[in-house]
């Protein structure tokens, strides 16, 4: 049987003191991409920190490729969610390479290795003529391509991409998603993506982890997204409308139970 | 900095005659070279309020010190960089606020001035705390400055690779191993010792002056950071050296010189990448 590329075991997470997933169970073959879905604090952001051995487990073990999580793992490429920036003045380059091998002790110095890395991640995204701009000159689409570059230094084998299509215009989205889904399947790589709106990844993922309540739930966007499904998740009526080739996720009185209100750019989720 | 080199100025022979103008040159050179780069990361991390605060609480030292005749160079050192470790632990609880840095800094400041109250020679020791007196700078000081740039730098050598992805993406380094907490610490105590020198040359009240101005500068002109880090110690050495020279020729004083000399370079630097902005576009 071939080693899933990672498994939750039973794993309850906490953030600040407060339970946040309790008791969830799920494995991810290797070379899947999966959209991880849910409201802001349902606990996307700390699954994320579990896996990269930021967030102690309460209960259960988390394991990528067969090795329970640990912190710096060289398997795991991470995109944290876009901030504020630091250091706009430095060039896309100097933002890449100081972040390989950045955990090392010593002087910022990348070496001929170190720069042929870069220009690989960097090329890898298509983003060689951005990276000599100043970060501060980019626009919210190509820092996001910075960023990924960033996440393929140490080649990993599994990505964390923390809300990559937040504050990108809709076109942007679908090209970004397409962008990610080609590398991962070119390069083999296991994804997590979380997102908060399911229609620019149509027909790109492999598997939707519905996160709502502290509890989780894996499984293709037909098992998953459907309002028998979601109505036992939440344990309230929610229903799921698919209208023009888009599917949108209804709570009972109207409200959007899987809203993309905040994707212009509210990051307060945890 | 058009008087980046001493030897270039008229009447430089005479100037360099004087034993107190070489040990001048000399401090200047020891502590541009710590302040230029320290300054970078502290300009680059938002934390430039932070220096002024500890260089405030280090006056407090320096004057307690003068107090119990010890050298106030140990006791600057020792009052700034006991509250940098301390405002490091803290983390961002108190290094990010500025009511508790501005706090901090008024009462030690008012520590300061009760000391001064109680020491006789007060209002010469006050004036050379808080403006510098590189001119006074006697030869002993000299070999502290030296042992105090060469440890810092040292310091600085070893941590600027996990510093400098700490500083930029927090997140990532976090995930990657950094231990952020422990940088923090080591970071801001580095700061304290590099203020606690830069005090001897600028004075508490002009640390900005040597720790800021440069960097700011380099900063602005977008270089990669490690020709960065050494651009800044150039750039401080010139203004520093620069205003020892101008000091020289004006019979102003140096603080003045070189808080000048940052200031042009600063606007300089702005002007010039905008005029390059421009042509690219």
């Amino acid at each position: 049987m071939i080693l899933p590329a990672l498994e939750v075991d039973h794993v309850t997470l906490a953030r600040g003191g407060q339970v946040v997933l309790q008791d969830i169970t799920f494995a991810i073959p290797k070379g899947s991409f999966v959209v991880v879905l849910g409201a802001n604090g349902a606990g996307k952001t700390t699954l994320f920190r579990g896996l990269l051995g930021l967030e102690p487990s309460h209960t259960g073990t988390l394991r990528v490729n067969g090795i329970p999580v640990h912190r710096g793992s060289p398997a795991i490429g991470y995109m944290p969610q876009m901030r504020k920036l630091v250091g706009g003045q430095l060039s896309g380059w100097s933002m890449v390479a100081a972040a390989r091998r950045g955990q090392k002790w010593g002087l910022p110095w990348c070496g001929r290795a170190g720069r042929a890395a870069v220009k690989a991640a960097l090329e890898a995204v298509d983003a060689v003529d951005l990276a000599r701009k100043p970060v501060g000159t980019l626009s919210g689409g190509q820092r996001q391509r910075l960023l990924l570059a960033q996440t393929l230094l140490d080649d990993p084998s599994l990505l964390l991409l923390d809300e990559p299509l937040a504050s990108l215009d809709p076109a942007r989205m679908r090209e970004t998603a397409l962008r990610i889904h080609t590398l991962a399947q070119t390069r083999g790589m296991t994804v997590l993506m979380s997102a908060h709106d399911i229609n620019p990844l149509l027909g790109l993922m492999d598997h939707v982890l519905y996160l709502a309540r502290g509890k989780a739930l894996l499984g293709t966007v037909d098992d998953v997204i459907t309002t028998q499904a979601l109505t036992a998740l939440y344990g309230a009526p929610v229903d799921v409308v698919r209208a023009g080739g888009r599917v949108f996720v209804v709570a009972e009185g109207g409200g959007a139970a899987l809203q993309p209100h905040d994707c212009t750019g509210g990051h307060t989720h945890a | 900095m058009l008087h980046c080199n001493p030897m270039t100025a008229p009447g430089a022979t005479r100037m360099l005659d004087y034993d107190f103008m070489r040990t001048a040159f000399l401090a200047a050179f020891l502590v541009a070279i710590v302040c230029g780069p320290v300054g970078w990361f502290l300009v680059l991390r938002g934390q430039t309020f932070a220096s002024h605060a500890l260089s405030h609480v280090g006056f407090a030292g320096a004057t307690g010190a003068l107090l119990v005749g010890v050298s106030p160079l140990a006791g600057l050192s020792t009052g700034a960089l006991v509250a940098g470790i301390l405002m490091g632990f803290a983390g961002d609880r108190v290094a990010g606020r500025d009511v508790m840095i501005g706090l901090v800094l008024s009462v030690t400041m008012g520590a300061g001035a009760l000391f001064l109250h109680f020491l006789t020679q007060s209002a010469s020791a006050a004036t050379a705390l808080l403006f510098g007196d590189i001119l006074g700078i006697s030869k002993g000081m000299l070999g502290w400055l030296a042992l105090l740039s060469v440890g810092c730098l040292l310091a600085l050598g070893i941590m600027a690779r996990p510093l400098l992805f700490a500083s930029l993406q927090p997140e990532l380094a976090e995930a990657k191993g950094v231990p952020m907490r422990l940088l923090d610490v080591l970071f801001l105590a580095l700061v304290a010792l590099a203020t606690a020198e830069c005090a001897q040359i600028t004075g508490v009240l002009l640390v900005f002056t040597l720790m800021v101005a440069p960097a700011a500068t380099v900063l602005r002109l977008g270089v990669a950071p490690l020709a960065g880090l050494m651009l800044s110690a150039l750039l401080a050495l010139c203004e520093a050296w620069g205003g020892l020279v101008l000091s020289w020729q004006t019979d102003y004083p140096t603080s003045f010189w070189i808080a000048a000399l940052g200031g042009i370079g600063f606007v300089a630097a702005g002007l010039f990448s905008r005029f390059v902005m421009r042509q690219t576009t």
